[in-house]
């Protein structure tokens, strides 16, 4: 990673950690582990005896291997899926590919249960494992594609004219070289999506596909059964820790960077000769699958329209409220990300970055499971108060998806040099008005990044707003939920179609700014960050 | 947790359907029906009882929701009736019976069974009703019909209403109840999609329902319901929860 984090001979022993920002650094970190240590706390409050009857029994041994299961098929699925689609776009004369590589990464936006909310509405009867594998792999294959797609343009192509030369024909190249130097990318992306389909809910329940975390929705719902939820969440945790801790373990092996900086030109495109026709079709289809559908059932159920049972809701109400909730907990969340991002770039030392480490363990932690241990933690230890209050709920959006502001804004500080700030302070500027009046300008549009991408995950988060959102206040995905649920398929598609125009609007910029990005830097010689899963986050 | 409802407020609803202890009033009732596509099944096909449901010959025939908080009220009714081991059985019977088509809620039940995926299953009645409205009597492809009177799997249940002890607007909250229970609140039930039976201040359901006190159900009282622990803990069991 191109973090140009400082020298760390520079000044050795001179430049201490600034108190105030690692104050702040250490306390946004405590908050932020606070559902790790309460799922513990939870845990052994319900005791080894309970925990046991309720861990070592068929259900659960079900529901792992149904979980497990998905999680697999869906992350393979994805990144041959995501790695194809980034090869031909990239790397082929696939006709109107720039269109393609927009096309294919807005379903990112598309909130998953929304994607399968659309293939229900169509598909009536849809429902299982392989439904469930569909619109999972459907919904979230652009993780994969975008950082495959950045490493593609990225990349040396002399090392596959080399593979070439030396006789190898065009598809053991690809899978050796290519892959190859694409393999970070993928194993990145593919452990995001492994994420996700540990965290989803509103996807699965839609079809009725059980597995860890809608189980523990019910358990919680159906008769406030803690113990059992939280039973469940230790195991849906534990599988979220493996996963992160698999990344090291890739991560270890090997090599992917070379000495020398290469060539920096553009790849000739791979000409697909016959196939063309075939591969413009797959390219089609997977857009009508991925986009077509979703979208297109959204509209067909608003021009049908239908009755509905449920009292009449206001969309521009919701709209509102989401927009603050998604403004609120994006605004919390930067910040927040502020003090651990410089101390991590600017101060590089192994106890800062271990703290920046510890923050990433939230990735592993549902939404779902977040919200049910501050329900846990409001109910035991603050007689409930702050349950169910907007302030809470910003909180937990600012928690779940802090990393992603980590991301950005110590991507941001990375890029801004140090030496601007260390002009200041040599022209008698104190610290702090060093940090106001350079630091920030300069990180400016990163703390900008960060607010966006917190932004659109709050504004199409579902389950722990179902949880946690106050009982007068309907957000988007809440009120799409009361209808959804009520099988008011026309009454909730209004509400699935403002989401999408929110998020996927933002993804076709976020598409074509990637899109330009590498290829911009390739062109003007400066090395591309190498894509590693912490960037990927961030897509 | 729940501050004592008014006793004006109790008074309007037949106490049988009230809180033993006065903590909750009844404001509606609901009864467990059966479902069926009636395409699929005929009425002469149907089971008289909720326990003729484990029968083997209903192996991939009926739907339930197992998660659904209606269905343990009749977990609980065969509980007392038959005892916890009997109920057991019959959960593990049943859910056997209805492999995939284990449903996370009601509404999707009464869509799938109205929709030919699956031919039988048991909702309570509104839930048909509410799906007539929506989709409109045209598209309904189902009927309910009632178990043999006085079956276990034929019980009513009943909608509630509490304050909070923590609540800081009791004197409200306490006013909202006497509404609800009152002509006026009753006879907006009564016409609303809500579909279930209105039970206070002797306000009585619009048609096409079957009036409330022509039902037969069995003698489980809202006090024998409970909190539906028992039920839980055997659908745990079961491997339903």
């Amino acid at each position: 990673m191109t973090d140009g984090a400082v020298d760390p001979k520079r000044r050795p022993g001179v430049r201490r950690l600034p108190p105030l920002l690692t104050a702040g650094a250490v306390l946004v970190s405590v908050v932020v582990l606070l559902p790790l240590v309460f799922l513990v706390v939870q845990a052994v409050q319900v005791g080894w005896s309970q925990l046991h009857r309720l861990l070592f029994r068929h259900l659960t041994t079900m529901l792992v291997w149904d979980t497990v299961s998905l999680v697999v098929v869906v992350t393979v699925l994805c990144a041959a899926l995501g790695t194809l689609a980034a090869w031909f776009v990239e790397r082929t004369d696939l006709p109107c590919r720039r269109l393609f590589a927009i096309l294919v990464v807005i379903p990112l936006g598309v909130p998953d249960f929304v994607v399968s909310f659309g293939w229900r509405a169509i598909f009536p009867s849809i429902g299982g494992f392989w439904a469930a594998v569909l619109v999972m792999t459907l919904a979230v294959y652009p993780l994969v594609f975008l950082p495959v797609a950045a490493s593609l343009r990225a990349a040396d192509p002399a090392q596959e004219e080399v593979a070439r030369s030396l006789g190898l024909g065009r598809v053991r190249t690809f899978l050796t070289v290519t892959v190859g130097q694409a393999r970070m990318a993928i194993f990145g992306g593919a452990l995001l999506v492994g994420l996700v389909v540990l965290a989803e809910f509103g996807a699965f329940e839609i079809l009725g596909y059980q597995t860890l975390t809608t189980e523990i929705y019910n358990e919680f719902q159906v008769g406030f059964n803690e113990p059992a939820a939280c039973a469940l969440s230790v195991i849906l945790v534990l599988l979220g820790g493996l996963l992160l801790a698999s990344e090291d373990a890739v991560r270890g092996h090997g090599r992917t960077s070379r000495v020398g900086a290469g060539a920096a030109r553009r790849n000739r495109p791979v000409p697909l000769g016959r196939g063309r026709p075939a591969v413009l079709t797959g390219a089609v289809l997977l857009v009508v699958l991925a986009l077509g559908v979703p979208v297109g059932a959204i509209i067909y159920l608003m021009v049908q329209g239908g009755n509905s049972t449920l009292p009449p809701a206001s969309l521009l109400i919701a709209t509102g409220n989401t927009f603050a909730y998604a403004a609120a907990a994006g605004v919390v969340a930067t910040l927040a990300a502020l003090p651990i991002a410089l101390l991590s770039v600017r101060h590089a030392r192994p106890r800062v970055i271990a703290l920046q480490r510890t923050n990433m363990l939230v990735l592993a932690v549902p939404g779902l499971v977040i919200a049910l241990s501050f329900t846990y933690l409001t109910e035991h230890f603050l007689q409930g108060r702050f349950y169910q209050t907007s302030p809470l709920l910003v909180l937990v959006y600012a928690i779940m998806f802090f990393p992603l502001a980590v991301v950005s804004v110590r991507a941001a500080v990375a890029r801004s040099p140090v030496g601007l700030e260390e002009v200041g302070s040599s022209l008698g500027v104190r610290r702090r008005s060093v940090l106001w009046r350079v630091t920030l300008p300069l990180i400016g549009p990163g703390l900008g990044a960060a607010f966006a991408l917190v932004f659109l995950e709050t504004a199409t988060e579902l389950t722990a707003t179902l949880v946690l959102h106050p009982t007068n206040v309907e957000t988007l995905a809440t009120q799409f939920w009361a209808y959804q649920s009520n099988l008011s398929y026309s009454q909730a598609a209004p509400y699935a179609g403002v989401m999408v125009l929110i998020a996927a609007v933002p993804g076709y910029v976020l598409g074509r700014w990637f899109d330009r990005q590498p290829e911009r830097a390739a062109l003007a010689g400066v090395p591309a960050p190498a894509p590693g899963p912490t960037t990927l986050v961030a897509a | 947790m729940l501050a004592r409802v008014d006793p004006s407020t109790l008074a309007k609803t037949p106490s049988r359907f009230n809180s033993p202890d006065g903590r909750w009033v009844g404001v509606t009732a609901r009864v467990s029906v059966m479902i069926y596509n009636t395409s699929l099944l005929k009425r002469d096909q149907l089971p008289t009882s909720a326990m003729d449901l484990a029968d083997p010959k209903w192996s991939g025939r009926i739907g339930i929701a197992g998660s659904e908080t209606d269905f343990q009220p009749i977990v609980t009714s065969i509980a007392r009736t038959y005892g916890e081991q009997a109920a057991l059985h019959w959960l593990e019977a049943v859910k056997a019976n209805a492999g995939g088509h284990d449903y996370p809620d009601n509404e999707t039940l009464t869509a799938q069974v109205n929709g030919g995926q699956v031919a039988l299953g048991i909702i309570n009645q509104y839930y048909w009703y509410r799906e007539r409205a929506q989709v409109g009597a045209g598209a309904m492809h189902s009927a309910i019909a009632y178990f043999a009177p006085h079956d276990v799997g034929y019980v009513v249940d009943v909608s509630g209403a509490g304050i909070l002890s923590s609540s800081t607007h009791q004197a409200a909250a306490q006013r909202f109840l006497a509404f609800l229970t009152s002509v006026q609140g009753q006879e907006i039930i009564a016409h609303s999609d809500s579909f279930e039976y209105p039970i206070a201040s002797g306000v009585t359901t619009a048609e096409p329902e079957t009036p409330f006190d022509e039902l037969e159900p069995n003698s489980i009282t809202v006090a024998e319901l409970g909190t539906g622990a028992e039920a839980i803990e055997l659908l745990q069991e079961a491997q339903l929860l």
